[in-house]
């Protein structure tokens, strides 16, 4: 298969995770993932959606989130990208169970469950400018015709 | 997509119906109408079905800790059941079943809390 990519901008509210992580699986779908699969991506769109929102935009809905897929064969490489307000330690902020609104029930889980549901993850982040996160997944493609 | 909620008490014990997809943007809903019916001051346990849950990411983890913990102060109980296999392995990767328990009625969620 070829490469395709598409790209998508909207408003940092809430209301847009699961326009967001619908999107995504919808453009994935061409890959003919597992449920599973689907599922897992799912997932790691709303964690990093919502990470902009709450974290990154502080729930300003002025705010602008982009996301962009790649499809490079059996590889997808997904970017969620906001320009908020940065996180000042990247590490401290990977760790299971950190987070810096506990006062807003925040499991602190985001960035670990990235991790576990994609084969890659990568976060850029400069305070002040903004958060960008990678995410590459490899797609089985057992029952793939095209 | 959205979620759906409903709720029954049986006794002092609240059962939660949920259906459609747990995430941020829905759990703060969840979080407000369950909280309204346990400050009236006479629920004890929770009970979650998650029978028609067909996604949650972390909000939704936050959430239900937020509850456990809550109902937890309140000398209460709470208890989870029907989880399909994408919720469950959300829970499973937060070490949730450490301190709480699954059920696969919510007749055996809510006989595991000991009111019936």
């Amino acid at each position: 298969m070829s490469k395709n990519f598409m790209t998508l901008q909207f408003a940092a509210k809430s209301e847009n995770e699961s326009f967001a992580r619908v999107t995504v699986a919808a453009f994935i779908a061409q890959l003919d993932p597992t449920l599973e699969e689907i599922h897992d991506i799912k997932t790691v769109v709303s964690e990093a959606v919502t990470n902009a929102v709450i974290h990154g935009y502080e729930e300003d809905a002025n705010g602008i989130i982009t996301i962009s897929a790649v499809i490079d064969g059996a590889n997808i490489e997904i970017t969620i990208a906001d320009n908020g307000k940065g996180i000042e330690n990247v590490e401290e902020a990977m760790q299971p169970l950190y987070t810096t609104k506990p006062e807003l029930e925040r499991s602190g889980m985001g960035f670990t469950i990235m991790q576990n549901f994609m084969d890659e993850m990568n976060v850029e982040s400069k305070v002040g400018e903004g958060t960008k996160v990678t995410l590459r997944k490899k797609i089985t493609l057992n029952s793939m015709i095209s | 997509m959205s979620l759906q909620i409903s709720m029954e008490m049986e006794r002092n014990t609240l059962i939660i119906r949920l259906e459609g997809e747990l995430d941020h943007h829905t759990s703060e809903k969840v979080r407000d109408k369950i909280e309204a019916e346990v400050d009236k001051g006479i629920i004890n346990n929770l009970v979650f079905n998650l029978e028609k849950l067909s996604f949650m990411d972390s909000s939704g983890l936050g959430m239900m800790l937020g509850r456990y913990k809550k109902i937890r102060q309140l000398d209460g109980k709470m208890s989870i059941c029907s989880v399909q296999s994408s919720v469950y392995k959300i829970f499973e990767l937060s070490g949730m079943f450490k301190i709480l328990s699954v059920y696969d009625t919510e007749a055996d969620a809510i006989n595991a809390l000991g009111v019936a």
